[in-house]
């Protein structure tokens, strides 16, 4: 047993000296480092958009050298993202937490009463804002949006919507489509769009409006076709597909992709993150990655990005307001 | 044949030096850590990730995949030998390997765990090579309603026939599914059973923390009770011929083996459930048909054999999601999907097609990272049972840290540690009182798997309760459920009926 302990911790120790070494030389070498590997909370469950890329920036950091500790991505994507979100509020004053945030980041604290204000967590860097294309079954006859409308309506409310978890993106980007088109269908959640896509392809439920990086692997294998972008110009990946304002419906609606901290961050690690953040945002791997997944890698940080995740926030209650209280349409 | 002839290709790329390195250097790291509670395979990969970009791709993965088959492995080491999971694939290990080590077999136990991961891996790897891109599509046909009755036929092979007190078994399943139900609401995000604002339980109880709590410290206690005399636990010495001995008896098993391969290689494969599902499935189905039901959970090897044939057939399994859907089945391919995604392969359906080199290299490493683990962990059996003879006043404070140690390592957080104090004390009264345990951690397992899968079905089938038995994947397995459930009535009027009343004892 000690002859097993102690081979362990030699194990241990050349790995952490080799962290050490590649911390060194890394562009960050002053000021304030992480002392122990950083947790990167996923506000979804494994597989979606935001786990995608979450596991991308971890191996981007990685690799690059932009952190001098390894990156540990964690998914608490459970209840619509609020475990997560609980998670980062019993960790205040944590310099080793960071969380990859989506739209639920407001949507969840307004549903529920997990005693979350998201005032209180630190703005880190918003790294990208992503689309919503409407999605169905590439076996299905559903060729066009006056199909869907068609479809949805013939099925006297039993057409089946997947999407994550009730009152987060998908919901209600399915609320939006249901008043403009004066449809109703059933909203069926999974834990993540990953899952959804699944499901879409193995037809457990009829449509989706998977971010185009859930559904693109589906999408070249010709198992998945794309009705509609919920974009205000089409998206560069499908020149083919129209946006829903070129149809006359005015429904656009985005989710950022973005970074915070827990209450009381310190200053030195907030400053540290922002900068590993600013360099993985200059890397050819997420520009590759953002333009083949029609993502708009629109970087912010601090106070203007507070500024913006308090204004999306009230657009979010109205949103949420129109809906119904809990969310479900 | 085409299939033949890209596998030979993948091997010319797995049995490059480099690679043969790297596979044994990621088995043996992998197993080391698999045997550590509190550290899985997560935690090594997540950690070895960055020295993965220092070689190319297919190596990163292949040295990847190697740690993790190595964990699978490891993970049994501290479940037959100290009783405490050393991994959350390895917690039906302990049912019986602990067991059998405490009778002084404890080389027998970790030789049946290394041959069936072997014979779990190898088959499963095979049904890999085979059969790949028919079995994505399987994998796509199983919905929220076949989920659900997957994980209902995973509770009735427990209590239907299995050699404990029915009812108490009824009664574990039911006290397990009440604590998967701590935590946040999965659907809605509401907070349930949070004990007042108890901030620890809002992420859930997790089933390490139960298994660790009621196998770890409530085992040591129950044996501190038991041998307050004489320590009970035998020194376990393991020579040439008892390693022959064990491949022989090993040999015996083939069905117990090949069932766990298969049923493991499919839990496995789909996104939601895992290896941990799966070898608690595979001990259940194990127990059910076996001739002895009874001597499951008292050192009964096949109670061995049949989770870890099945955790590392799973592992196996989890990959193909992984890389047919782009998909990950568990944490640990939701690492390797991050990884390749940064390497600019896109896993998904066209991978198979855009990048076959890459494909069949990792699955040939699949093979050769399966022979060395085997070699590897048989050759440090003596040194893991050789620890085993220190004093049991020893090896018992031992225990208890490590005990403390894995409860606390994965969440960082007391409130962990007080439910593993709580757990092991809860654990030991109802050893005493002869409720069976393991019924408890698999309803922690399987209870939100199960629970979302119910709530999905029921909303997208408008409340149609009828939707489970009418497709006909889930009313299959809904049948053979209930059948497992009647068949012991049937077997208890047969043999009528007032002698059985009786209690079990």
């Amino acid at each position: 047993m000690i002859y097993k302990m102690t081979r362990r911790a030699a194990l241990a120790g050349v790995a952490s000296i080799a962290m050490i070494a590649a911390g060194a030389t890394s562009a960050l070498a002053e000021g304030w480092k992480p002392q122990k590997p950083i947790e990167m909370v996923i506000m979804a469950g494994q597989g979606g958009g935001a786990d995608r890329i979450a596991r991308l920036f971890q191996s981007i950091i990685q690799k690059e050298n932009l952190a001098s500790m390894p990156v540990l991505p964690v998914n608490k994507g459970g209840g619509s993202g609020a475990e997560a979100l609980r998670y980062l509020k019993d960790s205040e004053g944590d310099a080793h937490k960071i969380m990859a945030t989506l739209n639920s980041y407001y949507t969840t604290p307004l549903r529920t009463d997990i005693g979350v204000d998201i005032e209180e967590f630190t703005p880190i860097a918003r790294m990208a804002i992503d689309t919503f294309v409407l999605w169905v079954n590439a076996d299905s006859d559903v060729q066009t949006l006056d199909d869907f409308v068609a479809a949805v309506k013939a099925s006297g409310g039993e057409w089946k919507m997947g999407g994550t978890g009730t009152g987060q993106e998908d919901s209600l980007v399915t609320a939006m489509l249901e008043k403009e088109f004066g449809i109703k269908v059933t909203y069926v959640p999974f834990g993540g769009g990953g899952d959804v896509a699944k499901n879409v392809v193995g037809g457990h439920v009829d449509s989706s409006v998977n971010n185009p990086s859930e559904a693109m692997g589906f999408y070249k294998a010709g198992k998945m076709r794309p009705i509609m972008a919920l974009t205000p110009e089409r998206i560069a990946v499908f020149p083919d597909t129209p946006t829903a304002r070129e149809l006359g419906h005015d429904i656009v609606y985005s989710m950022q992709r973005s970074f915070v901290g827990p209450k009381d961050m310190p200053a030195e690690a907030v400053a540290y993150y922002t900068e590993m953040f600013r360099m993985v945002s200059e890397t050819e791997e997420w520009k590759t990655y953002t333009a083949d997944n029609s993502l708009n890698a629109d970087f912010l940080t601090g106070d203007a990005l507070q500024a913006y995740f308090l204004e999306e926030r009230e657009k979010h209650a109205a949103i949420l307001a129109a809906m119904g209280s809990d969310g479900s349409s | 044949m085409d299939t033949l002839a890209l596998l030979a290709d993948g091997f010319a790329t797995s049995l490059s030096p480099l690679n043969l390195m790297i596979v044994i250097l990621g088995v043996t790291a992998g197993l080391f850590i698999g045997a550590m509670p509190g550290l899985g395979s997560v935690n090594g990969v997540a950690i070895v990730l960055p020295l993965t970009f220092i070689v190319p791709p297919s190596s990163a993965i292949i040295l990847l995949c190697a740690i993790y088959y190595g964990a699978m492995y490891g993970g049994a080491i501290s479940s037959i030998l100290l009783g405490i999971p050393g991994a959350s694939t390895a917690v039906a290990t302990t049912f019986d390997g602990r067991p059998m080590a405490q009778q002084g077999k404890a080389g027998l136990a970790l030789i049946a765990a290394a041959v069936a991961s072997f014979v779990g891996g190898t088959i499963s790897v095979l049904l890999f090579t085979l059969f790949a891109v028919p079995l994505a599509d399987l994998a796509l046909a199983f919905g929220p309603a076949e989920e659900f009755a997957l994980v209902l036929l995973a509770f009735t092979t427990f209590v239907g026939l299995g050699g404990d007190d029915k009812l108490k078994t009824v009664i574990m399943i039911c006290l397990g599914l009440v604590l998967s139900t701590v935590g946040l609401d999965l659907i809605s995000g509401q907070p349930r059973l949070i004990f007042g604002d108890l901030p620890g339980f809002y992420a859930g109880i997790s089933f390490l923390v139960l298994a660790i709590g009621v196998y770890g410290i409530g085992e040591i206690l129950y044996t501190i009770e038991t041998s307050r005399t004489a320590p009970q636990v035998t020194p376990a010495k393991i020579t040439l011929r008892d390693l022959g001995d064990g491949v022989r008896t090993m040999n015996k098993m083939w069905r117990t083996m090949s069932l766990g391969s298969f049923l493991g290689f499919f839990v496995g494969m789909l996104p939601a459930a895992g290896a941990t599902p799966a070898a608690l499935m595979a001990y259940g189905i194990a127990r059910s048909t076996s001739k002895n039901p009874k001597s499951f959970g008292k050192g009964n090897i096949e109670g061995v054999a049949a989770p870890e044939t099945a955790n590392n057939a799973a592992s196996t399994g989890s990959l193909l999601p992984m890389l047919t859907l782009g998909i990950p089945g568990s944490p640990t391919t939701a690492l390797l999907l991050g990884g390749m995604v940064m390497w600019g392969l896109m896993p998904g359906p066209m991978l198979f097609i855009e990048q076959p080199d890459f494909v069949w290299g990792l699955i040939s490493s699949l093979y050769t990272a399966n022979f060395a683990a085997v070699a590897i962990n048989i050759a440090l059996i003596p040194l893991f049972v050789w620890a085993l003879r220190m004093p049991f006043t020893v090896l018992c404070a031992l225990v208890i840290v490590l005990c403390i140690v894995g409860g606390f390592a994965p969440s960082q957080k007391m409130h962990d540690v007080w439910l593993i104090a709580g757990f092991g004390v809860a654990g030991y009264l109802l050893r005493k009182a002869d409720y069976p345990l393991a019924p408890l951690v698999l309803a922690l397992v399987l209870g939100p798997l199960m629970e979302k899968s119910f709530r999905q079905t029921l909303i997208s089938e408008q409340g149609n309760i009828l939707a489970f038995v009418e497709r006909p994947l889930s009313g299959t397995f809904i049948a053979i459920a209930v059948l497992f459930f009647v068949l012991p009535l049937v077997k208890y009027l047969r043999k009528g009926g007032a002698r059985s009343i009786a209690p079990a004892e």
